[in-house]
């Protein structure tokens, strides 16, 4: 036993003592927050630049927009514009279109009623977000126009009055039949982080595992050290000794993660709050019902016209974090947290030991690739059945892969947070132990034989031999 | 007291009857072999033959299909490893670590405590002269720096029991020197050693006792004076000066005449003895035809012998 500390404690020293793990703790805070924010901020960025569409409009479909003037922001937009031009031809602006300084041309034939069909000219190729807004804005119109031959009175107010928009709130009843309110969207996303975070954790420590046992087969000090202590002890010690080292980046991570995340967001996004994409994002997801009657949670007509989504964000913020804090206290924490370290250390000990069979089983890196498929194949399709599993947490996909061992690390994390039947994880931790131990078992055995082999031709069949020698 | 234990005599590690098999492979066949207490006892035999998985067994990395190993007439348990120290013949260090940090940890491995495995270090490391290269990464170091770092580690821990596979391989020859005195000087302090090597000039030099494996089966044992005795050829060295016709001519049909050649003034003659006579009955039969200078046996070198052993096993096998 003292001397598993004893190699638990070097390997645990020198690895954090390198400055590859000093330069990752510094820069993976960095990594984890360009992750996160680099696509916020892409997200949050509206495309600013002005373009200009010329539109020979046969139809005088837009005749009515040009009243002030031919140019004139498209409706629905802000950057977008429409130049309206009419009776001249198409061919006039053919040659020396790029110099002209317009995005695009839209033609709209006299006969777009029954034609229902228009052409966009360009030097370049129009973006689908562009044209999608053209689109639109044709529709629109020429929605207004065939109800406006209806002949219909209040035509607008009748139109305002229909618009809807309709609320969805999820509530959950526990099994003494109280309620619950939870946030899909919160619940889904503290799922994905645990699933993603064992994922990560298990491929990146675990491939140490591997490169370490490769280092003491390649420079020869294996045989050194197992007339010291027994090839067991050797293996469980370093799985032990890496995973801790890796608890500790994790840790170092999190925290200056945290830090940099707050303090990044309130230097650099103090607007954040308030950008369109977020008030899109909170209305998808955080909408608190306007006239919240209690705990009814459908919401009624929306008043006069103006949805609650374009609301003056007044004390939405303060609603969007109730929702979360609601929807988090959804999720019982002392079976997330319990579940999650579990699924995390079971997870990490299974694969490691089959990285550490991997490790004795060649004699350089190189050799390693063709070997490490088959053991990675499982937790990667557990990330695709982890993906499929936020829909629908409770599909037999999602069950069977949250039973099986070599997957429920990843896949039970993220159903946990929807609440699963005792049962179940009862059974998938069970079996998790059970093939943890059997796995380690194995591996030893392969791994006394492996460190000590040379030269030979790494296959599982040879690595299935190693298994049957006593 | 212990019934084995009387049995094996002052045998320090006894190995009886052991055999392993690696898929089909027997790599050892019934090997036996007693190595007594405080003596130097050669391992041999050509590569391939099975001499490091036997090894390996005695240091408890693999275990034996049949079988035993006794250390001082007890079956040999985990807890033997720390009156064991082994250097293999794949040796090397981590790279990566420091030196004086990497000796400790490999003491402390063997069961020392810290401040006694720091002591010991300090003394071995300026004994080799080598205290200046403490705080240096291994990977700074030469291939004979290094192996004096192993060496120190394999006998550190002060075992009773020295296994040494090929331990001279990468050192000058200064060195070898040195280690040599160290080896002898540990044998004068009771430690029992095992070496395993093919270079047989260092066998005759140290070893009290071999054994010799081939193709897995110990096809060679004993006392090494014994050995050499029984591989004697009855053949002669002279010097004489002299008609080397006339000793031609002269010697009697018992005597056979191998080899004659003549080195700036002297001249030398290699004569063998034939059964049912002796070296008396030669000196004087020369003594008649030429003038001795000098007479001497040609005893068998363990080179010669290894090689007339391993060839007579590979072929008495293919017959």
């Amino acid at each position: 036993m003292n001397k598993i500390l004893l190699i638990i404690q070097r390997e645990y020293l020198t690895r954090i003592r390198k400055k590859s793990f000093i330069i990752m703790s510094v820069l993976g805070p960095f990594i984890f927050a360009a992750y996160i924010l680099i696509p916020m901020y892409f997200a949050t960025r509206e495309d600013t630049e002005e373009k200009t569409v010329v539109v020979i409009d046969d139809s005088k479909l837009f005749t009515e927009y040009s009243a002030n003037g031919p140019t004139f922001v498209i409706p629905g937009t802000r950057y977008l514009k429409f130049k309206v031009v009419e009776g001249v031809p198409i061919e006039t602006f053919r040659t020396g279109f790029e110099e002209s300084g317009y995005y695009a041309l839209l033609f709209i034939p006299s006969n777009i009623l029954a034609s229902a069909s228009s052409l966009i000219y360009s030097t370049k190729q129009t973006s689908v977000e562009v044209t999608a807004y053209i689109k639109r804005a044709m529709e629109n119109e020429i929605e207004h126009l065939k109800l406006s031959t209806h002949d219909i009175p209040d035509l607008e107010k009748i139109m305002a009055e229909v618009e809807t928009n309709i609320q969805v709130k999820n509530i959950k009843w526990t099994r003494d039949g109280k309620t619950q309110e939870s946030n899909t969207g919160v619940v889904m996303g503290v799922g994905y982080l645990a699933g993603m975070l064992i994922f990560f954790f298990i491929f990146f420590f675990g491939s140490q595992v591997m490169r370490g046992v490769i280092e003491e087969k390649v420079s020869r000090i294996i045989e050194v050290i197992v007339s010291s202590v027994r090839p067991f002890q050797l293996m469980m010690g370093k799985i032990i000794g890496v995973g801790l080292t890796g608890l500790t980046q994790f840790l170092i991570w999190v925290i200056f993660s945290l830090l940099l995340i707050t303090g990044l967001k309130a230097a650099f996004f103090p607007e954040l709050n308030r950008t369109p994409t977020e008030q899109v994002i909170a209305s998808d997801l955080f909408e608190e019902p306007a006239d919240n009657n209690a705990g009814e949670g459908i919401n009624g007509e929306a008043p006069g016209g103006e949805t609650p989504g374009n609301e003056a964000p007044g004390n939405e913020d303060a609603d969007i974090a109730t929702q979360i804090f609601a929807s988090l206290k959804s999720i019982n924490p002392g079976v997330m947290i319990g579940s999650f370290i579990f699924y995390f250390i079971f997870g990490y000990l299974l694969y490691a030991a089959m990285f550490a069979v991997i490790g004795s089983a060649v004699d350089n890196e190189t050799d390693t690739q063709q070997m490490i498929l088959p053991v990675i194949l499982p937790l990667i399709l557990g990330i695709y059945v982890m993906i499929s599993a936020i829909n629908n947490p409770d599909n037999a996909l999602a069950f069977w892969f949250s039973i099986i061992p070599f997957t429920s690390p990843v896949v039970m994390m993220v159903r946990i947070p929807f609440g699963v039947p005792w049962w179940q994880v009862i059974l998938s931790g069970t079996l998790l132990l059970a093939t943890f131990l059997g796995m380690t078992w194995m591996a030893g055995k392969i791994y006394r034989t492996g460190i000590l082999m040379y030269g030979k031709k790494n296959s599982y069949r040879e690595i299935w031999k190693w298994l049957r020698y006593s | 007291m212990n019934r084995a234990y009387e049995l094996s005599g002052a045998n320090l590690l006894t190995a009886s009857n052991v055999v392993k098999d690696f898929n089909g492979h027997r790599a050892l066949n019934h090997v036996s072999m007693e190595v007594p207490g405080g003596s130097i006892y050669g391992l041999l035999g050509p590569n391939g033959a099975g001499k490091t998985t036997l090894l390996r067994i005695i240091n408890q990395i693999t275990a034996p299909d049949e079988g035993s190993i006794l250390f001082e007439g007890i079956p040999i348990t985990p807890e033997h490893v720390s009156m064991i120290g082994y250097l293999p013949e794949e040796r090397g260090l981590y790279r990566k670590m420091k030196v004086g940090e990497q000796a400790l940890y490999l003491a402390r491995l063997k069961g020392l405590s810290r401040q006694e495995a720091m002591k010991r270090l300090k003394t071995w490391f300026s004994k080799l002269e080598i205290g200046a290269w403490w705080d240096k990464k291994v990977e700074e170091l030469s291939k004979g720096m290094a192996q004096k770092v192993q060496f120190i580690t394999t006998v550190l821990h002060e075992p009773r029991l020295l296994i040494f596979d090929e331990p001279f391989s990468g050192f000058d020859p200064i060195n070898v020197n040195l280690l040599k005195q160290e080896i002898l000087q540990m044998k004068e302090q009771g430690a029992t050693i095992i070496f395993s090597t093919h270079n047989m000039a260092s066998v005759e030099e140290l070893c009290d006792h071999i054994t010799l494996i081939n193709e897995s089966e110990v096809v060679l044992q004993g006392e090494i004076s014994e050995i050499r005795e029984k591989y004697r050829k009855n053949t002669y060295r002279v010097v004489f000066s002299g008609d080397r016709e006339k000793l031609g001519n002269g010697l009697e049909s018992r005597f056979e005449l191998l080899h004659v050649e003549k080195d700036g003034r002297e001249q030398y003659a290699t004569i063998r003895v034939k059964a049912g006579t002796g070296s008396g009955e030669l000196i004087r039969n020369l003594a008649e035809i030429t003038e001795i200078r000098s007479f001497q046996e040609i005893l068998p070198g363990m080179n010669d012998i290894f090689i007339q052993v391993v060839n007579d096993a590979s072929q008495k096998k293919g017959s």
